[in-house]
């Protein structure tokens, strides 16, 4: 495994913009490292932002890890992420609207026709339907690692519903609630603008028979939701109702909802719910969550639902390979954000090459997520080593595999200190009549020594993540 | 407001008082227990809690035998029991949790610590916790909720339906309190007017936190009659049904301003105030104080419904 990155050293010097982080992380006394560290715990219980991991039981009232030695970009840094993130935002809903319509990505050869017509994710419902300004995924999680100054990865792409934004927001509301001198010293950007900039994309999207201003609902599946928060939170910021779908009910050619001053008309709907339990005359007929009759609405553009149905298909594993063409083929425009090297275990060599090489490999489930069934090669027993090329053997077309990459590292309060932890990287980008880019993300931080599994439901924290203003 | 959550702050609020009359109720038997016992029925005071608190068939399944210590178990602590003052504590909680929103943070916080610290008393050594302790603690807790409510909170509709729920479980709550009275009495007629029934009946406004509110209004002898009039008629108790009902009508004509529209609840509201306060004692005791109350329960749970059919349903009626 090649040197890993550390953010904040270069050439033994401190790298611009971690400068004077060193100094406030050495002058900080151990005892009010402690107390600073309890008291950003009992924010956030007081806040009530906590989180429930899937499978492992337990209390639903879980607090995520919050470290507080922030995640520093420079300004120029930034402005090239950012160019690349908005560039692959676009292209994935540049393919969506196409493989939705007329599929000429396909005709053309560039990308298999199998992958996106068989793929799970693929909703033979929207089909021949373009919704408003042709996007498909208003909010477009892509997660990124870096493994060196000028160099950075997407791991995958979200155009789904990805979560943690609320995570960004908090975070940023916790630091600077405890350390404002640090945002005294340094000129950091805000990203407490998101939940407008969210709003302004929903009333951007609303369809064509909505008049007057849109009425913006957050669909959540309730509140023993692990991300419950989340959608209250959001849903609170931007000033709109948090519904169930017991809630919502379809009349004629609209979708409405039960108010105490009688039934109210919906516009937009920025579901966090999977699109299986949507609607169950159409997907799943055993959803309990969902509205029967929604994607009637929606196809006859009665409401818009963020992001759509059948989005999915952009952001599977499989398709991830491709997305550097989309951006070529779409946009005529070369990616400025690269992929990590894939190997597809359904075809032959390479699957050849992933069973030999598995110790130096990472394999992913092709739907996996939430960093459940994932091989880390270098990290892994011999026993699950041989589990997964039985695995693979059986069910290839199921298993991708990339080079494990040096992740890097950030410095990070541990027991002794300040240590190296490594992390990655999710910024949230808006999609609607303009593509929007708040100056921040999420940062996930692996917190076990030497681990590269950062999710939160495997031991992994969270950091503030911030974007030095330009000049 | 979607309906959904108009509910949620609705049961909150229920579930808030209800806690707190449970704490009382309990105050109440313990109280009249530690009365010398003349009519051999030294176990009716806890047997009647049970029937006022209308949760006697879920006890006598899972204890059988009425003691003390059962009942206490049985009415603070025990989660089984839906009306448990755990059980409603906890349940407020997760009722303002669902509309964490709609709260403010002072709510929010003071519904939380209740429940954290409802939890944690739970694990104490049962033998050093006395029924006044529990009491208070339940009492502390509720206030500070109901304080926060009051001092904190937007006056939207939300705010209404809380109060409703508020009103509507105290309209219920405190003709259960009294309807103790009824079952303590009951083996033994002959005592009423007697120095114990007097005793007994202080209980009750003991357990209400009122004996010198009821000093200052009526001075004097403490009486069936006077006791009757101040939580029934009288509308400068805090608890009487009257008050309670008075509230609750406030409350739902601020709605049906706000709306633009009265409602079925509305109405019934309304009903329930006038039927209250032409009232005289001696009609209640015409109609038997036991049977009055009755009715009444009767009423609070049809104007219940009524409500929920009104704003909570979504059908806006």
């Amino acid at each position: 495994m090649p040197d890993t990155f550390n953010e904040m050293y270069q050439g033994g010097q401190v790298r611009a913009p971690y400068r004077g982080l060193e100094r406030w992380a050495d002058e900080m006394p151990d005892e009010l490292r402690g107390l600073k560290q309890s008291e950003a715990e009992a924010l956030f219980r007081r806040i009530g932002i906590t989180f429930a991991v899937y499978g492992e039981g337990g209390s639903p009232d879980r607090l995520i890890p919050f470290d507080m030695f922030p995640r520093v970009f420079a300004a120029e840094e930034w402005a090239k992420l950012e160019r690349g993130i908005k560039q692959r935002a676009r292209a994935l809903n540049a393919f969506l609207a196409d493989v939705y319509d007329r599929g000429e990505i396909v005709r053309a050869g560039r990308i298999p026709a199998h992958l996106v017509y068989q793929n799970d994710a693929f909703e033979i419902a929207v089909t021949g339907f373009t919704p408003p300004h042709g996007v498909f995924s208003h909010v477009v999680g892509i997660d990124l690692v870096r493994v060196g100054p000028d160099e950075f990865y997407v791991l995958e792409d979200n155009c789904r519903t990805p979560s943690g934004v609320s995570y960004m927001l908090e975070n940023r509301e916790i630091m600077m609630r405890m350390f404002p001198a640090l945002f005294q010293e340094k000129r950091i950007a805000p990203v407490e603008t998101y939940p407008q900039q969210l709003k302004r994309t929903f009333d951007s999207v609303a369809p064509q028979k909505c008049e007057g201003p849109p009425c913006v609902v957050v669909l959540t599946p309730g509140h023993f939701n692990s991300a419950y928060y989340e959608h209250s939170f959001l849903a609170d910021m931007m000033g709109v109702e948090l519904v169930e779908g017991s809630d919502l009910f379809v009349e004629g050619d609209f979708c409405w909802m039960k108010t105490t001053e009688g039934p109210k008309k919906v516009d937009v709907i920025y579901r966090r719910i999977d699109d299986a339990f949507l609607d169950p005359l159409c997907f799943r007929p055993d959803s309990m969550l969902g509205v029967p009759g929604l994607m009637n609405v929606y196809r006859s553009g009665g409401v818009t639902i963020c992001s759509a149905p059948g989005a999915g298909v952009a952001d599977d594993k499989a398709i991830y390979t491709f997305v550097p063409e989309m951006v070529r083929f779409y946009l005529g425009e070369e990616p400025i954000l690269k992929n990590v090297p894939t190997y597809q275990c359904a075809k032959d060599d390479e699957r050849r090459y992933v069973l030999e090489n598995l110790p130096e490999l990472v394999v992913k489930e092709v739907h996996g997520s939430g960093g459940y069934g994932m091989l880390v090669g270098p990290k892994a027993s011999r026993d699950d080593i041989e589990l997964f090329r039985a695995k693979i053997e059986e069910e290839p077309h199921n298993y991708i595999a990339q080079p494990t990459l040096a992740l890097s590292a950030c410095p990070t309060f541990v027991a002794e200190g300040v240590a190296p932890r490594h992390v990655d990287l999710r910024p949230y980008c808006l999609v609607g009549q303009d593509v929007v880019l708040v100056p921040g993300g999420l940062t996930r931080v692996a917190l076990k020594e030497g681990s590269l599994v950062v999710n939160s439901s495997q031991g992994g924290g969270v950091k503030d993540t911030w974007v030095l203003a330009g000049e | 407001m979607l309906s959904r959550t108009a509910e949620n702050l609705y049961w909150l609020a229920r579930y808030i008082e209800r806690a707190e009359t449970n704490a009382r109720l309990m105050e109440v038997a313990a109280r009249n227990a530690l009365l010398p016992d003349t009519g051999g029925g030294m176990r009716n005071e806890w047997q009647s809690v049970l029937h006022a608190s209308g949760t006697k068939q879920g006890f006598d399944e899972k204890y059988g035998d009425p003691v003390q210590r059962n009942v206490e178990t049985h009415m603070f602590f025990d989660r089984d029991n839906p009306s448990s003052v755990a059980s409603c504590i906890h349940q407020a909680r997760e009722n303002g949790r669902i509309v964490r929103t709609a709260l403010t943070t002072q709510v929010w916080e003071a519904l939380n610590s209740a429940s954290a610290e409802m939890t944690e008393l739970g694990r104490q050594e049962r033998s050093r916790l006395s029924t006044s302790d529990m009491k208070d603690f339940a009492l502390r807790h509720m206030a500070q909720v109901r304080g926060a409510i009051l001092a904190t909170q937007l006056r939207n509709d939300g705010y209404d339906f809380m109060n409703i729920g508020h009103y509507l479980e105290r309209a219920d709550s405190t003709a259960r309190i009294l309807d103790v009275k009824y079952y303590v009495l009951l083996p033994n007629v002959a005592m009423v007017g007697s120095g114990l029934d007097n005793y007994q009946w202080r209980t009750v406004l003991h357990a209400m936190n009122a004996q010198r509110a009821f000093a200052w209004v009526y001075g004097g002898e403490v009486t069936a009659s006077k006791i009757v009039d101040f939580l029934v008629l009288n509308d400068q108790a805090p608890r009487s049904l009257i008050s309670s009902a008075q509230g609750l009508l406030d409350h739902l004509e601020r709605l049906a301003r706000q709306y633009g529209r009265s409602s079925g609840a509305t109405a019934r509201g309304r009903q329930m105030v006038a039927r209250l306060s032409q009232m005289t004692v001696a009609d209640i005791f015409d109609e038997g104080l036991h049977d009055f109350l009755q009715s009444h329960l009767r009423d609070v749970l049809d104007l219940g419904s009524e409500i929920s059919a009104s704003y909570l349903s979504g059908e806006a009626r």
